[in-house]
Parts: structure tokens; C-alpha cells; sequence
């Protein structure tokens, strides 16, 4: 990542409130296995790209793709298969 | 990794109206914010908003590709590649071309110039019998059209932006042009034409985007 | 090593309602923090309380439709029906300007919140807590400043507050009262570009020497937050693990090259 890359990125704190829209335990804190790289940490420490047509978060160690999401119209649309592995505090708990 | 492979996509629907889409009345109006002015002058598609900026938009890291190691590979439906090397992609002809560009992220930007090479002449030599494209980038960004939405004058191969060689950050040292589309086919860093039989969504197309994204009939997402 | 008394009736418990949908968010009173940086106290009918740290969304619709989001730490403790954010206007920026300099008390937008799970401070955590804050990277610690005083906690907390000159410091007077009445709250300034005279910090960047001063006061912290630009994060991270710092027990919120 270059700097200016750095600059255009945020964290996976920014997609708290999507996610919030859809899961019921709050989703930045899990702990998540990159499918690519086989790290894990919380989703809040991936890299995360807001400001194309979609959100694009990827590991801060590898660049793979953990998540997609992106707002069309009324639909959310996600996929998570970069991540391999996915570990949160259900809400029952 | 492929982002088209094993489509896993989960949608997520909302009944809810949300505010802004288009419904006045039904959102909380901010007094005094809309930096957007209303220009006179030529149209803009629907839904779109005018800027002199060029934003940066993107999907990952910016690949930074030395000329030397530059090809586009143009891939046909029968398996065969062949590879263009920059020095061939300068010695082709190339032309300046004077274009609107139209992001999905709703702005639009007038009369922006660029130095590339038509498709048509890449090519040139191919007489595939394809339907589609999938053009793929240096990193993982993809992203598919109708063959035919690729030529007779309607794409190119730019590697100069407003006179000076296409900076990383706006897809150099080459991207696709090709603006009678949402940008966001305009794959910046192309790297490969997959020409083939059927119309294999790319990165975006995977996820709610539409498959052809004609800005004038504001194609943004699947069904639109 | 910890130090806390039971929260007090103020602090509402978990679980709360759906943070997911948007509120309607009427500003009662505006005061600039800098010449740049202004908080907004918001009256949000049906907000009950969040965690100190956690962001809410903005969203501003303009009258023909165009709508604009961006997040924004919530600088204030939990209350019923309102909340404080502090915004950093980011020129050419599209809703920060707004909001802080054409935005007046009765103007409303959409809200959502509160949202984050991993950034945040609860007076029941373990301390001592060391926080870091950039810029306007300070906007949650001070929502855990806030929070740690309502709930009467006696968490031992060291705040390295890192600013271009005093004149960029959020919150100044009332961090300055807070650490001279509560012993067990240090704040140290770490001023990038100039400081006061007397100081004998020299002005710039965080060094190893800023680090080791955080667990010279209260011993290793159990957590540090992080907040601020990218780089500052990327830094002050890295110092952090270079002087043997755990990363699990490192939190960071990056806002961007300028804080929100």
C-alpha cells in the first residue's frame, strides 16, 4: 500500500454500521481467519475501502478480500469469502 | 483469489424506504447542505451530479506496474493469448479523445482528455466470435460488457490523461476506457481481455451491480 | 490495579435497543473547540446511552435528494435523548464543512448508532488504561474520560495527547481541571509542530521516550486505545509493540488522513 493508498483507507470500525443493520451481535469485534493468509485478528483492524461504489475490506497483513458489501437501492449486499473462518460473541450468550 | 468464484453473495432486503432514494419528503432535510449547484449547460444522466474534481475510487491497494513488465493479454473463447508488450502498445496508432465520464458513486465529470488506443485496433487481428468480455486488472478487479460495447470507436486503451501520462492513482499506466458505461467498467490497470461465450460478472457485478451499467438509463444495480 | 466502583444509575445497561435505524438528531448548541473543530450537542429523541468509543453515522440529505454519510466518534457520556460529537472540518470536504461552519442550533439530520464494538471502554474493564490520540483521534478517549468520570470509576488512565501546537487541542480547559482534580488521571501533551516555552518535551512526532513514559506512571496498561489519522496509528502502534507491548491488548480506530 502506498501512502496515499493509506490516506483513502480507514479501518473495519467503518463498517460497524452496516453491519449493525444486519447482525444482531455487533461484528467489528470478531475475530476473523483470512482465507488467504490464514491470519486472524478482529474485523475492526482489516483495511478498509469506503469510498468506491461498494465497501471493501481486506487484511492488513495480506491484502486478500475478507468482505464486500454494498448498498443498492433496498438491498444490502455482502459476501464474506475471504474470510475463512469467523468467531463472535453471540447475542444469546 | 477470484471474487467471482462460488457466487455467495447474501442479499439483504430492507422494506423500508430509505431517505434519499429519490422520495422527498419522506427524510430529514439538512437546511443549507447540497454543495451540488445546478449548472447550466449540457445534461448530466439521471441521478448525477457535476464536479471539476476527479476522484479517487477504489476497490485496493494501487498496483504499481513498471512499463517493462506491462502486458495485456487478450485471451480468445478457443484458449488462445496473445500478449502486448508496452512497446507495442506504443507503436500502435493512438488517438486523443475528448470524453464524459459517469461514476456510479453519482458524480460526473465534462470533457476530460485522454491519449489511448481504440480497441477496435487491438483487435484488429481477432476474428472472435465472442460475445462478452471480462476484463481483468493487475490486482483482483474485473469487470464484464458486450464485446460489441468495446468497439467501433467506443473504448480504448489510455495510458494519457489530460496530456501528461494516466497517474497510478487513475489507473496507469493503462486503463480501459470506455465511457458510454458507469466507470466503474473502465477498469483501471487492465491487464487482460478474456473475450468468451458467456457474460461472467465481475468484481462488482458479483455484488448487486448491473450487468451492463448504462448511465442514461441509470443502470446502477441488478434490475434497474 | 483496578479500581472501580459500581456504575452509577446514569449509565445505562446492556443490551439497548436496535442501533440500526436512523434517528432524527436537532442541534441544541454548537461550541468551536478550535479555530476548525466544533462540537455539536444533539437532541435524539429515543437515544439511550452507548459505550464510550463508539461512532455514530451521519447522514445528510440535501433538498433534492443528494444524501452524504460519514462516521464521527460520539465525544460524550452516556445520557438519555442526547449525545455530543466533536467534528474536525476537513477542507474540501463535503459534510464536515457543514457541519461546522453552516450547521445552527434547530438544524437536523439522520443518525445512526451507536455502533462499534471493538473500540470502546467500559468502567468495568480492567485498567490501568492508557489511551493515544491524534488530531481528532481524541474524540473517543475524551468519551472515555467522560465516561469514567460518570460512572465515578478509579481506573488509573494516562492520556498521550498528540497535537500540532495548543491551539489545536480539543477539550483543553477541561481535560487541564480534570487531571489536576483526579490523581489517578494523567494527561501528557506530545505537541508536533510547537509547544509552550517551559516545555521540556521537544515539539514532534511520538518517540519510544513518549512511550515508556505511559507505563512509568500506572505500570504496563491492560488495554490502549489508539485513535487518530492513519499514519499516527501506524506509528504509535508499531512503538507500542516495539517496547513489548502485547498486540491483544492494543485497540486502534483510524479515521483517515485527517480525522473525520
Amino acid at each position: 500500500m502506498d501512502s496515499q493508498d493509506l490516506d483513502r483507507t480507514r479501518d473495519g470500525n467503518a463498517l460497524a454500521g452496516d453491519l449493525s443493520a444486519v447482525f444482531t451481535p455487533e461484528m467489528t469485534a470478531a475475530q476473523v481467519t483470512c482465507a488467504g493468509c490464514g491470519a486472524t485478528s478482529a474485523m475492526a483492524e482489516g483495511v478498509a475501502y469506503t469510498q468506491g461504489p461498494g465497501t471493501v475490506l481486506r487484511c492488513r497483513f495480506c491484502q486478500h478480500v475478507l468482505a464486500r458489501i454494498v448498498r443498492a437501492r433496498q438491498s444490502l449486499w455482502m459476501e464474506f469469502q475471504g474470510i475463512a473462518a469467523l468467531q463472535v460473541a453471540p447475542a444469546d450468550a | 483469489m477470484d471474487a467471482t468464484n462460488g457466487r455467495l453473495a447474501i442479499q439483504s432486503t430492507d422494506n423500508r424506504v430509505a431517505p434519499g432514494e429519490g422520495k422527498p419528503g419522506v427524510s430529514v432535510i439538512s437546511r443549507g447542505f447540497g454543495g451540488r449547484e445546478d449548472r447550466p449547460g449540457r445534461a448530466v444522466p439521471p441521478g448525477q451530479y457535476l464536479t471539476d474534481d476527479f476522484p479517487v475510487l477504489s476497490a485496493g491497494p494501487t498496483p504499481h506496474i513498471d512499463t517493462d513488465d506491462w502486458r495485456l493479454d487478450v485471451r480468445d473463447v478457443d484458449g488462445s493469448t496473445t500478449s502486448l508488450t508496452w512497446a507495442q502498445l506504443m507503436a500502435l496508432p493512438s488517438e486523443e479523445v475528448t470524453v464524459d465520464l459517469h461514476c456510479v458513486t453519482r458524480w460526473s465529470k465534462h470533457d476530460t482528455v485522454w491519449r489511448g488506443v481504440s480497441i477496435d485496433t487491438i483487435l484488429e487481428d481477432s476474428e472472435s466470435e465472442a460475445e462478452y468480455a471480462l476484463i481483468r486488472s493487475y490486482g483482483d478487479y474485473s469487470t464484464n460488457l458486450p464485446l460489441e460495447d468495446l468497439l467501433d470507436g467506443k473504448a480504448w486503451i489510455a495510458f494519457e490523461y489530460d496530456g501528461d501520462d494516466l497517474p497510478a492513482e487513475h489507473g496507469g499506466p493503462a486503463r480501459l476506457l470506455v465511457p458510454h458505461l458507469y466507470l466503474w467498467k473502465s477498469a483501471k490497470w487492465v491487464n487482460a481481455i478474456e473475450l468468451r461465450n458467456d457474460d461472467e460478472p465481475g468484481f462488482w457485478e458479483t455484488l448487486g451491480y448491473h450487468e451492463y451499467g448504462d448511465p442514461w438509463l441509470e443502470q446502477r444495480y441488478i434490475g434497474d | 490495579m483496578q479500581g472501580t466502583r459500581e456504575a452509577t444509575s446514569q449509565t445505562p445497561a446492556a443490551p439497548r435497543r436496535t442501533p440500526s435505524r436512523w434517528l432524527r438528531a436537532r442541534i441544541l448548541e454548537t461550541r468551536m473547540e478550535t479555530r476548525s473543530a466544533r462540537t455539536l450537542v444533539l437532541d435524539v429523541p429515543g437515544w439511550d446511552g452507548h459505550d464510550a468509543g463508539q461512532h455514530v453515522d451521519v447522514r445528510l440529505t440535501a433538498p433534492d435528494g443528494y444524501t452524504a454519510q460519514r462516521s464521527y466518534s460520539i465525544a460524550s457520556a452516556a445520557t438519555a435523548d442526547e449525545l455530543e460529537i466533536t467534528v474536525q472540518k476537513v477542507s474540501g470536504g463535503e459534510v464536515s464543512p457543514y457541519l461546522v461552519e453552516t450547521a445552527a442550533v434547530g438544524d437536523e439530520f439522520e443518525l445512526r448508532g451507536p455502533v462499534g464494538g471493538w473500540f470502546r471502554w467500559r468502567a468495568v474493564d480492567d485498567g490501568p488504561i492508557s489511551l493515544i490520540g491524534g488530531g481528532s483521534g481524541i474524540v473517543p478517549l475524551m468519551a472515555m474520560i467522560r465516561a469514567r468520570e460518570q460512572a465515578g470509576a478509579m481506573t488509573p488512565f494516562h492520556l498521550t495527547y498528540s497535537a500540532r501546537t495548543p491551539d489545536h487541542l480539543f477539550y483543553a480547559h477541561e481535560l487541564y481541571r480534570a487531571a489536576e482534580a483526579d490523581p489517578n488521571l494523567q494527561v501528557v501533551y506530545a505537541f508536533t509542530r510547537a509547544g509552550i516555552a517551559s516545555d521540556i518535551r521537544r515539539p514532534g512526532r511520538l518517540t519510544s521516550n513518549d512511550i515508556a513514559a505511559i507505563a512509568g506512571s500506572n505500570g504496563a496498561p491492560a488495554r490502549t486505545f489508539i485513535c487518530g489519522p492513519n499514519g499516527f496509528v501506524e506509528s504509535a502502534t508499531q512503538l507500542l509493540l516495539d517496547a513489548g507491548h502485547a498486540a491483544s491488548s492494543i485497540r486502534t480506530e483510524r479515521f483517515g488522513p485527517s480525522g473525520g
